[in-house]
Order: structure tokens, then sequence, then C-alpha cells
């Protein structure tokens, strides 16, 4: 099978989170990376472990700068065949989505994984963008995939309850939990993952159709108010005439 | 200005959180001016109710039960091209997730996800609030394009009864079959998480699945529903339609409760936003004491059962 993985690089969730410019960009400083777990967790491990069943290729995406190829070399040494970066800063969903169509439009491609969302802006908009505009159908929030044939039989979580899809082959799929289980690179996978290709490509034109404005944190909470476990009945008053949340 | 909000209601009833997004609607169209159209998937028994919240026109598709994502969107595009709509508003659920990102390129619009308030305008356009970095800051984005998609969170606004009934008139789709829906799995009787208005959720401090009563219990006497933490639902205890957090369900009840949780920050990032935090802990260092509003200091096979028994007794007067 021949199988597209796109992953993105999102800040590590325990990092500390600081603005600059008057909180208008993002404080990138000291920020650790990561493959977004959506990626690497479900899309990755499930792409690898249809290769390992159908044979093929898994061929994992990324659009982004230099600094992203620590990122998509685990991905390599994690299984991935091969790794293509489209080389510029992502800088909204839209123009990513742009750059995947346009790559991956006459590659021929199975299947096109994508993670359900990426955990910084939570977005969950690529994968839509990128079937609306290969003209594929779309199998969103899918946790679990077997391919039959040319057909490929999903699970997707929808309120109370699972709904079983079924699509023919090429889909674009967007995992969630249940898809597949986290793998550790080993030392043979990172040695090898230093020989796979990995191809830049330049990037086509996107307009940006957003623009974020500014940010702000949260306010602080005011700080616990600790009841003792033995004036119970004090919490509920607490909830009911201060939080009147009951 | 012109708005259209998508309402899935194929369980034929309608939710507080299709209430939420016509309210929604309605608060921009006084805000900025407007009127509202509100398209609702399903056989339509109701749905003149989303009049009374703000609706000024409702429009019925009736469907066959199983119906897709694909199908959707491309009902909901013509629709709002036919309607000239500039503002679609969608739910943040399994039905309008899929659907924003294919409507956004269908429609070359602009698109924010999980928006949380009635959005400003700036030289014309609209500059919508979110949560980003799992809620540990809130971004404002200017949607750039005359047509803009967004999804709203739910609980995020209290829908009140604004003016009377609209009409409503049954309009027909045409279907995409590409994607086959052949069957549905349903746990029925359970409000959606991410709905939910209290929450009573537990963690590896439950020691094992057998001892989940006293938890259960307490969610009775709260009405609330359940959840847990990931290494919880991994190892089996609970389903894994139960894990919040960062790599779970992303809740924001009125009231979360939170049972021998430590308060990592993977977890917090599903719960943060909650709006009032009561933890249960035996140990007074968990972080998660940082992130509640109340606190007990104890263990929970001893505080939660008294908890549920005060509650019960509040009840009852
Ligand atoms: C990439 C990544 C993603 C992750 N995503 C998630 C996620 O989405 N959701 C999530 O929850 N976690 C997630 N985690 C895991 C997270 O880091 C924590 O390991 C996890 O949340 C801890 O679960 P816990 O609080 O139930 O268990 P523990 O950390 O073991 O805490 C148990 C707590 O129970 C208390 N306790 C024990 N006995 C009692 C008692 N009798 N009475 C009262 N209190 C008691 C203890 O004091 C302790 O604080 C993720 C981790 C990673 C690396
Ligand atoms: N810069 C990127 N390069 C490649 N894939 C991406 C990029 N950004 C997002 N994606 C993919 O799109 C998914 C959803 O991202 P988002 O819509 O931004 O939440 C991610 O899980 C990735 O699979």
């Amino acid at each position: 099978m021949n199988l597209l993985v796109c992953i993105s690089k999102t800040p590590d969730t325990t990092a500390r989170i600081a603005f600059k410019d008057d909180f208008t960009k993002f404080d990138e400083g000291g920020i650790q990376f990561i493959m977004n777990p959506f990626d690497e967790f479900y899309s990755l491990v499930r792409a690898i472990e249809l290769k390992e069943k159908f044979g093929g290729t898994v061929t994992v995406l990324n659009v982004g700068e230099p600094a992203n190829d620590i990122v998509i070399r685990k991905a390599l040494a994690i299984g991935a065949d091969k790794a293509v970066r489209i080389n510029t800063a992502p800088t909204s969903a839209f123009s990513v989505a742009k750059q995947i169509a346009e790559y991956a439009k006459d590659k021929n491609f199975d299947i096109v994984f994508f993670g359900k969302e990426t955990i910084d802006y939570n977005g969950g908009e690529v994968a839509g963008m990128v079937a609306a505009m290969m003209d594929l159908p779309f199998v969103n929030l899918a946790s679990s995939l077997e391919v039959d044939g040319a057909i490929g039989k999903l699970n997707r979580d929808i309120e109370g309850g699972v709904e079983k899809v079924e699509v023919g082959i090429p889909f674009i799929v967007s995992t969630a939990k249940g898809m597949a289980e986290q793998r550790i690179p080993n030392m043979r996978g990172i040695m090898m993952a230093k020989r796979k290709p990995l191809e830049v490509v330049e990037p086509v034109d996107t307009v940006d159709n957003i623009e974020i404005v500014k940010y702000e944190l949260p306010k602080e909470k005011s700080g616990v108010k600790l009841v003792d476990a033995d004036n119970i009945d004090e919490l509920v008053r607490l909830l009911h005439e201060e939080a009147k949340v009951i | 200005m012109k708005i259209l909000v998508y309402i899935d209601n194929r369980k034929n009833h309608i939710k507080k959180t299709d209430l939420e997004l016509v309210y929604y609607a309605y608060l921009i169209a006084k805000k900025h001016g407007g009127s509202v159209d509100a398209l609702v998937l399903g056989s339509g028994e109701n749905a003149g109710e989303l009049g009374k919240y703000g609706a000024d026109r409702v429009y019925t598709l009736s469907h066959g039960e199983f119906f897709d994502a694909n199908g959707i969107s491309k009902v909901v595009k013509n629709f709002a091209e036919e309607k000239s709509a500039d503002l679609i508003i969608v739910p943040f659920n399994s039905s309008g997730k899929p659907l924003v990102g294919m409507l956004a390129a269908l429609l070359n619009a602009s698109t924010v996800t999980g928006v949380l308030d009635v959005p400003e305008m700036d030289d014309g356009k609209f500059v919508f609030k979110k949560g980003v970095f799992s809620s540990k800051a809130f971004a404002y984005i200017k949607a750039l394009n005359n047509k803009v998609v967004v999804s709203l969170i739910p609980n995020s606004l209290s829908p009140e009864e604004v003016v009377s009934e609209a009409n409503v008139e049954t309009v027909s789709m045409a279907v995409d079959e590409r994607v086959k829906v052949v069957g549905v799995d349903k746990v029925e009787g359970k409000v959606p998480l991410p709905e939910a208005e209290r929450i009573v959720s537990g963690g590896r401090g439950m020691k094992g699945p057998e001892n989940w009563g006293v938890l259960l219990d307490l969610a009775k006497a709260l009405d609330a529903e359940t959840a847990c933490s990931r290494p919880v639902s991994d190892v089996g205890w609970r389903p894994h339609t139960e894990h919040v957090g960062q790599t779970g369900i992303v809740v924001r009840p009125n009231l979360y409760v939170a049972l021998g949780i430590s308060g990592a920050i993977q977890h917090l990032a599903g719960v943060s936003s909650s709006k009032v935090i009561v933890v249960i802990n035996k140990d007074p260092e968990a972080p998660f004491f940082k992130a509640a509003d109340y606190g007990v200091v104890g263990d929970l096979f001893d505080v939660a059962p008294k908890l549920t028994e005060a509650i019960n007794k509040f009840k009852g007067n």
C-alpha cells in the first residue's frame, strides 16, 4: 500500500507557554517541540502496521522549516520508510492543507493519514480541507481502521457510541485514540533513520485566511479553598451558595 | 449579515447544545446586525423550538438514519450559497467537526474551531476567541475571508428564550455515497462528555475497577457523567470513551470532581476549562490542588461517600 502520514510538530504539553511582542506572538524560545501525539501514536503506527501486513511504503510529510527535521527523523526511527518536508513555515491550516493537497495530488496514495487535531491550536481542520481540495472521501475521528481488498472499514467515535463506516480506497482519515498503540523507537530504528531519505520540496504559493491578532493568559485561579474531611457539609454549602453549581 | 446554523438532530430531539448554537447566532446577529437561518438534519420534530432561541427561519432535511459528513458538507455548502450565508456555525462534536475543514475548502471560507465567545468586529472582520495550547492560553483569531465557518464549544453560554417559534420548511439533499455508514453501536442514555454539565472523574487512586461504586454513587447524587484519567482507561478499568485530557476528550463542565487523580499537565489540558473544580486527594502536594477551586485532603474512600451523603441530604431538604 502507498500510505502518506501527515505529521505536525507541537510544543511539548509540559512546556511553559509564553508570548512576546505585546502578546501578539508565541515565544518559541526554550520550548521543546514534539511530534503531535495523534500523528505519532495513532496515524503513524497504524500506517506502519498496515504496511507490515500488506507491504508497501509509508511516507511521512511535514510542512515546516528545517528545524523540524528532528521530529521527522523520529517518525523514520519509529518505522516510516521515507520523509518529505515542504519547506515553509506553517502559518494557517488552510495554507498547510494547500501544500499537502498540491504535493499529494499526483502520487496515488491509497490512504492519507492525519491526526484528529494538533494539540497546540486544536484546529482539527487540515484533514477535511485536504479531503475537499483533493475531492477524496474523508473519515474523521477514526478509532480503528482495517483494510479489506479495496475497502477501508473504520470505526468512528460519535457521541454515545461508535459508527461503523466503509469507504473505497483512496481516502483520507483522521485518527483518534484506539487506532494503535504507541511505539518507542529502538536503537536500530534510530540508526536506520539516519540513512532513510528526507526529501525537501519547495512550497507552492498560498494565502492565509486567518490571522492571530493576540494571545491572552487565563485568569489565575484565586487559590484552592480547602475543606476539612470531617466537615463535608461545608463543601456542599460552598458548592451551592458560592460556586452555585449544585 | 446572514448566519447559518447547522444542527444534527438525527435523534429527533433538540438538545441544549443545539439551542446554544442558535442562541449564539442570535447574539451575533443582535450585536452586529443580521438574520439567522437554521438547517436541521433530522425529521424536524420540535425544530420550531429553535425559533424561540433566535432562529428566524428553520429548514429541516430529511434523510436516512445513517448519513455521513461527506454528503452533509455538500448540502451545507449548497445551502449556504443559496442563502448567501456569510457566517456558518456548526457544533463542536462528531457531526460538526469533520465539516469545518471541508466547508472551508468548498466555500473558500476562513475557519476557527472551538470558539468561546461572541466575536468582536475589527475592520469589518470577525475576531473570535478560542483556547489554545491545551487551555494554557487564549488566542484571538481574525477571519480574513468573506465567508467564515466556526464551531462553538459546548457550555460556552446559557441559551435563553428570546422570540417566538419559527416557521419550519423542509428541504431535500443530494447524497454522497462514497462513505457508507453500515451500523452504529450505541451507548444509550448518556450525555456525551463534552456536553456534560457535571462530571465525576476517577484516577489511579481509585485502586481498581471494583471500587468504582463510590464514584458512581457520587455521580448519581450529583446527576453527573463519569470520566477517568488516561492510565485508568489504558489498563481497562474504564472504557476509553471516558478518558479525558490532552489525548482524550476535552471537557468543560460547570463542575468537575476529581477522585484520586494527581493532576498531571496532560490531564489538566482536558479539564482546566471547567468552571468549578473539586479535588479529593490524600496527597496535599498533588498538583491538581493548584488548579482546583475546592479541595479535600483525605482518603477518597472516606471522603467520597461522605460527600455523596451530604449531597443527598442537601437535596432532600
Ligand atoms: C503524551 C502524553 C499524553 C497524555 N495524555 C493524558 C490524557 O489525555 N489524560 C490523562 O489523564 N493523562 C494523560 N497522560 C498521563 C499523565 O501524564 C499522567 O500520567 C496521568 O494523568 C496520571 O493519572 P492519575 O492521576 O490517575 O494517576 P497518578 O498520577 O498515579 O495519581 C494518582 C493520585 O491518586 C492519589 N491517591 C491515591 N490513593 C488515594 C486515596 N485512597 N484517596 C485519595 N487520593 C488517592 C495519589 O495521591 C495521586 O495523586 C499523558 C501522558 C503523556 C506523556
Ligand atoms: N505543518 C503540518 N505538516 C504536516 N501535517 C500537518 C501540519 N499541520 C497539521 N498537519 C496534520 O493535520 C492534522 C490536524 O491538524 P490541525 O487541523 O492543525 O489540528 C495533524 O494531526 C497533522 O496530521
